[in-house]
């Protein structure tokens, strides 16, 4: 009893204290000081898989939002004020990640939320920031996000989703390889919606479809999947993973002489992971991705976020996922500049007015769901006459952006 | 899928078998210091990781795989007689869960460490070249680096059964897990006999890291999967036996392949349901010994 008196007694006493502080201050100077504190950085949360199988693409995402955040900041920021990225590690767990995302908001006070890395924690990501009303642009690859059941007009989705980038695979390498397709797919949200773009665009070259062996996350083996999958000779295995699934993958699938007889195809093709496994494992291999630093002789924009990059990592050259972390976070930032305000709404309608070329060439984001309209590169890995430990790809084809390589809006379930 | 043929089958039940041996490899260090010192090491799987590791640094220094191969465990062998003398062995005769605990907190810091030293991004470690592709084994082609894997398994295996069944000292570490007092009133200084079966283990665990980073490249956890793998196996096996982590490896490594073959969705989920198995008919597992847990 005594114990409850006394908390009550020192609450009270503190709430005198703190009262006529307030007071005091109120009628201070001071006043002014804390008004312009209240004039806080413009907080953009960014919520990556910096541990764990994609933890070295995250690492990239980090490095070049940081890159554009810079960029605002020395351009003046929003009249003066600044803007500031608060990265979490959403260890590629859909439950972490909404905490993290939920300790943005509520916490951090973020002002936007631009992130994530897999097509299952994304959405995670986006259920708590629509329902709290914060703009979310996913810089990772999703069908779902754009679909109706998903979207909200907070939601916009900076990267590529799998529909373009396994179409724009597929229309290449089916016209090329062969008919006979077996695939070997990460089994979750990624590795479906990218088999089901590779059917659908197949449906167009008659592919023969020899099967699907689907994996789990964070394999470290696949020498119990590959002699099931050189039985079904096909002429092409098509490998939808990512991350250190796929620098795994290659690396046995090499060691066990797949490439001898099929080709390999995935619908992207990572420039960090390449990095990482080497190009002995990569050799070869033909796929998707949404940016190449070697696209610099054709775009200025590409040129100038490059020089930049480079100007900030001591000579480094940035990578696909970099690049989406550059996109997310430099869209948000321009809409806010077109905008002239943090306001949600007025900058959800700037971002909808964007035309933009910020490091690849023109995008747009299509007013019904928010994904960004772009280009598409197909890629092959390089093995000899590297002029840098980044040269890493041969650009191969691009497809251009454009409307009619997305689903439409009426098949996503939108009003018109 | 159609397509099911012998060759099929039979590449498929020696692929499990070579995945058998990288699990044996790794189960018999934790076995063996569980046998033996009644320590569960968590941190084995960290062991395992920085073992790579220090093959990757020393072949960057101009070192090569073949020197890695010897160099590797005796560098985490004498790292691992460091931790035994220094952390573990206050522990001694506290209860099981105390070293449990030093040792997963153990793991934390060597992967962090790791991570701070080397990045958290994985490196490249290419396959040897006189090991590079695959060879005809008969049934099909196989690559001759998990033959080698297969191979340098079984020599770690007949070296241990040497050292423990036809030395001296090896007799005087059977009998310190048996009876540890006993042998102390016989005049052994057993805290010497445990440095080295924990330095033994931690060795192991260093040279399958090194065996295992072409496979899969090197990151710093890459220890965390095969620790979970591991334990399944040393649990079928018996804890504590060696004889029984060699037999469960192999079978774990079959169920794991043939399962794959079949439902491959169902791989991963096959050994924890081949335990609930084996617990439910043999709660102490193949060879295990009732009671040393408690």
């Amino acid at each position: 009893m005594t114990k409850v008196t006394k908390a009550g007694w020192i609450s009270r006493r503190r709430l005198l204290t703190t009262a006529s502080a307030g007071a005091v201050l109120a009628a201070s100077p001071f006043r002014i000081n804390l008004l312009q504190a209240q004039e806080a950085p413009i907080k953009i949360g960014f919520p990556v898989p910096l541990t764990g199988p994609y933890g070295a693409e995250a690492q990239d995402q980090v490095r070049a939002g940081q890159l554009a955040v810079a960029q605002f900041n020395d351009a003046g920021g929003l009249n003066g004020r600044k803007a500031e990225l608060v990265v979490r590690d959403d260890k590629l767990n859909p439950g972490e990640a909404a905490t993290r995302t939920l300790e943005l908001v509520e916490k951090e006070k973020v002002n936007f939320v631009v992130g994530s890395l897999s097509a299952a924690v994304q959405l995670a990501i986006n259920n708590v920031t629509k329902e709290r009303g914060i703009i979310f642009n996913s810089i990772s690859q999703s069908d779902a996000i754009n679909e109706a059941a998903d979207f909200s007009k907070y939601t916009f989705h900076e990267a590529l989703n799998p529909h373009m980038t396994s179409g724009a695979v597929g229309r290449y390498a089916f016209s090329k390889f062969g008919k006979k397709v077996a695939f070997l797919t990460a089994d979750y949200a990624y590795g479906h919606e990218m088999v089901r773009g590779f059917l659908e665009v197949g449906k167009q070259f008659n592919i023969e479809n020899l099967g699907d062996i689907r994996h789990p996350l964070g394999t470290s083996d696949f020498s119990t999947l590959l002699p099931r999958l050189q039985a079904l000779k096909p002429d092409i295995l098509c490998i939808s993973n990512f991350g250190r699934d796929q620098q795994i993958v290659l690396k046995q699938a090499t060691d066990f002489g797949v490439k001898k007889s099929i080709q390999i195809i995935a619908p992207l093709l990572s420039h960090a992971s390449r990095v990482a496994a080497g190009a002995q494992a990569f050799e070869g291999v033909v796929g998707g991705c949404s940016f190449y630093w070697g696209i610099e002789d054709k775009f200025a924009s590409t040129k100038a976020f490059n020089d930049a990059f480079r100007k900030m990592y001591d000579g480094k050259l940035p990578t696909d996922y970099g690049a989406l972390g550059y996109g997310g976070v430099r869209t948000v930032l321009e809409a806010v500049k077109a905008a002239g305000s943090v306001e949600t709404d007025k900058v959800v309608a700037a971002m909808e007015a964007l035309k933009y070329d910020y490091y690849k060439g023109p995008q747009y984001y299509r007013k019904c769901d928010h994904q960004s309209v772009q280009s598409v590169l197909v890629i092959k890995s390089k093995s000899k006459d590297m002029k840098n430990e980044s040269d890493v790809f041969e650009v191969l084809a691009t497809e251009d952006p454009d409307e009619k390589n997305l689903r439409t809006c009426e098949a996503l379930g939108h009003k018109s | 899928m159609a397509g099911l043929s012998f060759d099929l089958i039979a590449l498929q039940l020696f692929a499990g078998l070579a995945l058998g041996a990288i699990y044996v490899l790794f189960a018999i260090g934790l076995s063996l210091i569980f046998g033996m010192l009644t320590v569960v090491n968590f941190a084995h799987g960290a062991f395992y990781m920085v073992g790579a590791y220090v093959g990757l640094y020393l072949i960057s220094l101009g070192g090569n795989f073949w020197l890695c191969l010897v160099a590797v465990p005796l560098l985490i062998g004498l790292f691992g007689l460091a931790v035994e003398r220094v952390l573990i062995r206050p522990l001694y005769g506290r209860g099981i869960d105390y070293p449990l605990l030093l040792t997963f907190g153990l793991s934390y810091v060597m992967v962090e460490c790791v991570r701070i030293a080397f990045g958290k991004t994985g490196y490249p470690f290419d396959t040897p070249e006189v090991l590079q592709g695959a060879v005809n084994i008969g049934v099909g082609y196989f690559p001759l680096y998990r033959l080698f894997v297969i191979g340098a398994t079984a020599a770690v295996l007949l070296a241990l059964w040497l050292f423990l069944e036809k030395t001296s000292f090896g007799l005087i570490i059977r009998a310190g897990a048996r009876d540890p007092q006993i042998v102390r009133v016989l005049g052994v200084d057993v805290s010497r006999v445990w440095l080295i079966v924990f330095g033994i283990g931690t060795a192991i665990a260093g040279f399958a890291g090194l065996l295992a980073a072409p496979l899969q490249g090197v990151i710093p956890e890459m220890g965390g999967t095969i620790l979970a793998e591991a334990f399944v196996v040393t649990v079928i096996g018996g804890m504590g036996s060696i004889g029984g982590a060699v037999l469960a490896g192999l079978l774990v490594g079959v169920v794991v392949s043939m399962t794959s073959l079949f439902a491959p969705e169902m791989a991963k989920v096959s050994i924890f349901a081949l335990m609930a198995i084996v617990l439910i008919v043999r709660p102490q597992g193949f060879f295990g010994r009732a009671g040393l847990l408690s």
